[in-house]
């Protein structure tokens, strides 16, 4: 049989989310035994080359990029999951998402206290980049997630027990501490 | 003389004194029923519904239901459970709950909650509510994101005259708790920590203090909320 294929991405994410999927130590060698990696920034593959079984999300979607990047995933992976706050909830990007769009990118662009020499008052609006969203929306509100692994980051032991559950088939154990949202 | 009457939980017989609210009578039993809104030594007000129970077949909340003979009392039923499960997610939603950006992220009522009940995402879409942060105060920041309005700093503060030092402003979905501008200019320290330990949540912070307690070594970090009590049964 061959090995589970596993994608991976940051979305409006700070990659810490796959910094705790490299703290499970000395086990990713075990990793690489169990599954195969296709689409991720861990190995640098940019384009999904075949199917995958298991997708892993990282941060919510602040722009249409975002939103292009999730829907690819879903059409590609069998099992998606939301890894971390971002992605559960929007996280920290979120905190923008009780102020308009237009005062958030007057802030950083025009009023700010750190802009210098944007005399003619511009927001970058060229085509090529992304377009913002009016807010940061949790991966699940975008497509369907099947899975949703909390933290800032999820533990290690979290990210690494669930997908072992998942490759395996057995029951995930979860220890009291291993589920935080901090 | 205090009258002691027969109790049962989940089927577990226990001793109550005739009169006490259910959730006291079950913590001296060492059966924990999860409360938010009820702090102890504050007049109950059962408004978060987290607390309740089957009472001989009713839903009743326990923090404001007095015991009496015989009655059966159901707390860890499915149905129950369920329930509980519900409010804290629409808890969550209904605010800005930012774990990750909060200082009181460990020792919260409402994180404890959702982690002793399981929770990894709520069903119901998050409403990202428009709120402000009051830091007009010189002792305490408000934040509104965070409050879930369970009035136990309206109940618990007091100043030395009983006047409350907070209060409710506006009405409805636009209802949000204010410091009395007066009163408030002239809260001490102690009274200042004392309203941030009485929130269940992050909503009244001490200024310019924070990670006293490092993350990972807080209250419900390593023990789930309830555990205390469940602790006395043994």
């Amino acid at each position: 049989m061959s090995k589970p294929v596993v994608a991976t991405t940051s979305l409006a994410g700070c990659f810490g989310c796959h910094m705790s999927l490299l703290d499970i130590d000395e086990r990713i060698l075990d990793l690489i035994e169990l599954v195969e990696f296709n689409k991720s920034p861990i190995n640098d593959i940019k384009k999904f080359t075949k199917k995958c079984d298991i997708g892993l999300i990282e941060g919510g979607c602040c722009n249409s990029e975002n939103v292009h990047v999730l829907q690819d995933f879903r059409e590609h992976c069998q099992i998606l999951i939301s890894v971390g706050e971002c992605a559960i909830m929007g996280g920290l990007p979120a905190m923008r998402n009780g102020i308009p769009i237009k005062e958030c990118l007057e802030e950083a662009y025009i009023n700010g206290p750190t802009v210098k020499n944007n005399t003619e008052k511009i927001i970058p609006n060229d085509p090529e980049i992304p377009i913002m969203l009016d807010k940061v929306y949790p991966c699940h509100e975008v497509v369907k997630m099947d899975y949703h692994l909390p933290g800032c980051p999820p533990r290690a032991d979290l990210i690494w027990e669930a997908l072992v559950a998942l490759i395996t088939g057995n029951e995930m154990k979860l220890p009291y501490h291993v589920v935080k949202f901090d | 003389m205090n009258q002691i009457v027969k109790i049962t939980i989940d089927g577990v017989e226990c001793m109550a004194t005739k009169g006490q609210y259910i959730t006291d009578a079950a913590k001296e039993n060492g059966i924990y029923i999860p409360t938010l809104c009820n702090y102890e030594g504050v007049k109950p007000r059962g408004s978060c519904r987290i607390c309740t129970v089957k009472v001989n077949g009713r839903l009743m909340t326990a923090c404001t239901t007095p015991v009496s003979e015989n009655m059966e009392i159901e707390n860890n039923a499915d149905e129950i459970q369920e329930l509980r499960e519900a409010i804290i997610e629409l808890l969550f939603i209904e605010g800005n709950h930012f774990c990750p950006a909060c200082e009181k992220s460990g020792s919260c009522e409402l994180q404890a909650l959702a982690y002793r009940f399981h929770m990894m995402v709520p069903r119901f879409p998050y409403s990202f509510p428009q709120q402000e942060i009051d830091a007009t105060n010189p002792k305490l920041v408000k934040d509104q994101n965070r409050c879930i309005l369970c009035k136990r700093c309206i109940r618990a503060i007091k100043d030395e005259k009983g006047r409350s030092v907070f209060a409710y402003k506006r009405r409805s979905r636009h209802v949000e708790i204010s410091i009395d501008p007066k009163i408030g200019k002239s809260l001490s320290d102690e009274m200042a920590q004392q309203a941030m330990d009485v929130c269940p949540v992050g909503a009244l912070l001490v200024r310019e203090r924070g990670f006293v307690v490092p993350i990972g070594e807080r209250k419900y970090d390593n023990e789930p909320i309830g555990s205390d009590i469940e602790k006395l049964k043994e």
